[in-house]
């Protein structure tokens, strides 16, 4: 009962984190500040929804199998940011700066 | 030696995968643990380039990384809930890659993009650039802690590679 109301809030707060990277993709100005607003999906509700799954599946194989979900998309989801950040660097795709930083680009 | 610590962590992994405990099952699983070993030395895999996933500093390093990310994540969600045009102030910065071996700088480059807020967009030889949604990240990440807490050892590579 306590580890069904546990999973559930987890779960819940996963999908509210999701909501919340979708929601500052589409109000972040420009391509890489978007970026950062899906490093919230990839990590946070990934994290909470894997882990909510995980306590409803009790110590069993399925549990060992999204622990290795969590694993994998912890590798491969930033290698996919990065190659997106890289391919929009080298097309060409300058970044909004803050004006106030303006100044000691690399 | 490193060859027999990847063999068991391997097997162990492909029983927890299987759930299976035939004789005849577990001697293949055997065989293909062998094979996938012997596929590793051959292609050089196992090298000095692999220490840093074996080294003492790593799971201290994971309990680090994922508050890192718990902290950072928490701090864009208020950041998007707030945006009112000036809540976030990107920033393009390049910082030092103070790690000796290539899965150092690996797991570094993969450690800043983990955390929300900071993308590696480019690495050099010596430096990483860096992408900011906002000043605190940037001067956080300046700062160097993450840096240091990246576990990277460096083994004498006169033998053998």
């Amino acid at each position: 009962m306590i580890i069904d109301v546990l999973s559930w809030i987890l779960l819940v707060s996963g999908g509210l984190a999701g909501i919340a990277g979708a929601v500052g993709m589409h109000r972040f100005p420009d391509f890489y500040s978007r970026l950062h607003a899906t490093g919230i999906t990839d990590t946070l509700c990934a994290m909470l929804i894997l882990l909510g799954l995980g306590l409803q599946a009790g110590l069993t194989l399925a549990a060992f199998k999204l622990a290795l979900i969590f694993v994998f998309l912890f590798f491969t989801s930033p290698t996919a940011s990065h190659a997106l950040a890289n391919a929009a660097m080298h097309g060409g795709l300058k970044p909004k700066l803050d004006s106030a930083a303006a100044g000691n680009k690399p | 030696m490193i060859a027999f610590i990847y063999g068991i962590i391997l097997f162990a992994f492909w029983l927890l995968l299987s759930g299976h405990f035939d004789p005849l099952l577990l001697a293949l699983g055997l065989a293909s643990v062998a094979l996938t070993i012997f596929l590793m030395k051959r292609m050089n895999f196992i090298d000095y380039q692999c220490y840093p996933l074996l080294s003492l500093r790593f799971p201290a390093f994971l309990v680090y990384i994922f508050g890192e990310i718990v902290k950072a994540n928490i701090d864009v969600i208020k950041r998007i809930m707030t945006f009112k045009g000036e809540s976030i102030s990107p920033q393009l910065i390049e910082i030092p890659l103070p790690q000796k071996t290539d899965m150092g700088r690996v797991i570094y480059a993969n450690a800043i993009t983990l955390t929300p807020g900071t993308v590696s967009v480019e690495l050099k030889q010596e430096t990483v650039i860096v992408h900011a949604l906002t000043k605190e990240a940037a001067d956080d990440l300046s700062s160097g802690e993450m840096a240091r807490a990246v576990p990277d050892q460096v083994i004498d590579k006169a033998e053998g590679s």
